[in-house]
């Protein structure tokens, strides 16, 4: 196979909508409508529950990391601080980006605010992007949101770990919108009645990144960036360790989320700060069902689906062998095999991904 | 012209929930909201397509079970990101056990 594109406006684009790919129809495994209405159920309990822990925690973490500042005894308080902003705030964005775990639309919006701002990805562009995310899964130039391309830019992603390219760029596009202007890829899948709002987060954002500025100038401290931006940095290393699991090594240009995504069994602290995001096949089937409801859908569906990831370092065993084959073969991918109880792959709707699948080693 | 099409009975879909119906190569979803009137919208999203009969009814919405975009079912409005483009819809009424649907 030719060398991959990526680019939202380049060849294997325009390829994908050609031969069908772009905005398929995917396979759903079979949940009886009444069952199905059910997980999809909203409430406000489970997330309102979670929302003051996490940002009862962040407070508490960021006051005593201020009251023991300058010393290294703050240094713990920052990490926990950190990795509830730079970490948990990516689920969030996520979970509240489908409007999914609060079944008030305002609880909804305000986490979503929260987080995208945290995140540094504006909530305008960014629900759009990951949109395109689920009508695209891991299609060649039509998902912007492919963490690891093929062959893997490993070193992006180490540097990731500590936020260097994502909030670099986060910062750089803020600045490029705030000053009235969008990047070409962002105006393909961004309605031009949506585009001013992209636009006006952005001004509203620099003006509190200026603020924060002026205020560590004036205290001749970085403190204030302890608790607003660096934290981006510091503490994105969690959502980035999870989130490399949902589809790297896996197939790419296929419309089954059981063979591009994967679903991985996690400790209760990475899933309190993920939002069972670990149940990622089931998330990309039926996206409107809440977080809270995943493990349940999971146990409904798991006949159909490749068997789970045992934990995280599991995973990663898996997951990193893949990633290195991919630099020298990027037509390799890991096959996820089936259960005898679950309906079979369409290898006829996937013949042109799987046909180039280069043998394990 | 009126040219109403018996769509189906009144007890097929509960309380807060919808219907998938097609006649003549149109499909369309029909409603039952949680005060017992129904309400009929075009039956696919007007973002990307997706049939919204697999969607979830809440009081006056129905949800696109593919983006998580929302519409009002009895205007048709688009309420909630990614949809944009309102959805068509078309009067209903109730006669005796079944429901019919005015399809233009």
């Amino acid at each position: 196979m030719a060398k991959r594109d990526y680019s939202l406006l380049g060849e294997d684009s325009r390829r994908a909508v050609e031969n069908g790919l772009a905005a398929a129809e995917w396979y759903h495994t079979e949940i009886p409508r009444k069952e199905m209405k059910a997980l999809m159920a909203r409430e406000d309990q489970p997330a309102i529950r979670d929302s003051i822990i996490l940002y009862g925690s962040m407070i508490l973490f960021a006051g005593l990391g201020i009251w023991l500042w300058p010393s290294w005894w703050s240094a713990p308080f920052w990490l926990a601080y950190g990795v509830l902003y730079g970490s948990a705030m990516d689920s969030r964005w996520h979970e509240c980006g489908h409007g999914t775990p609060f079944r008030t639309p305002w609880m909804n919006v305000v986490v979503y605010q929260i987080a995208s701002f945290c995140m540094v990805r504006n909530p305008v562009t960014w629900r759009w992007s990951h949109a395109r995310h689920h009508t695209d899964t891991v299609i060649v130039g039509r998902d912007p949101e492919i963490v690891a391309m093929r062959p893997p830019a490993l070193f992006r992603i180490f540097l990731n770990f500590f936020g260097i390219i994502d909030a670099w760029n986060g910062w750089a596009r803020m600045l490029l919108n705030a000053s009235g202007r969008l990047d070409p890829e962002e105006a393909t899948y961004i309605p031009e009645s949506e585009q001013p709002k992209v636009i006006r987060v952005a001004r509203i954002w620099t003006a509190i990144y200026a603020a924060t500025i002026l205020q560590a100038l004036a205290m001749q401290s970085i403190l204030p960036l302890m608790v607003i931006g660096l934290p981006r940095l510091y503490g994105a290393w969690h959502h980035v360790l999870t989130g490399i699991l949902q589809h790297a090594g896996l197939a790419d240009n296929v419309i089954d989320h059981r063979m591009n995504s994967r679903t991985v069994y996690m400790n209760p602290i990475s899933r309190f700060i993920y939002w069972n995001m670990n149940y990622h096949v089931e998330h990309h089937m039926f996206p409107m069902v809440p977080y809270h409801r995943l493990p349940e859908l999971h146990a409904k569906i798991m006949h159909d689906l490749p068997p789970p990831n045992t934990s995280i370092w599991q995973a990663y065993a898996e997951v990193w062998p893949a990633l290195k084959r991919q630099l020298r073969y990027e037509d390799y991918f890991l096959r996820r095999d089936l259960p005898a109880t679950a309906k079979p792959y369409r290898e006829d709707f996937h013949k042109d991904a799987l046909g180039h699948a280069v043998p394990a080693e | 012209m009126s040219n109403w099409i018996d769509a189906c009975s009144t007890d097929e879909i509960d309380e807060e929930d919808v219907m998938r119906f097609d006649h003549d190569g149109r499909t369309f979803a029909i409603y039952h909201s949680p005060d017992g009137e129904f309400f009929a919208t075009d039956g696919l999203c007007s973002h990307e397509k997706v049939h919204l009969a697999g969607g979830l009814v809440m009081d006056y919405m129905i949800e696109c079970p593919k983006h998580n975009g929302q519409f009002d079912y009895r205007t048709g409005e688009a309420m909630r990101a990614p949809v944009c483009v309102n959805l068509r819809t078309y009067p209903v009424k109730v006669e005796g056990d079944r429901v019919l649907l005015q399809v233009g």
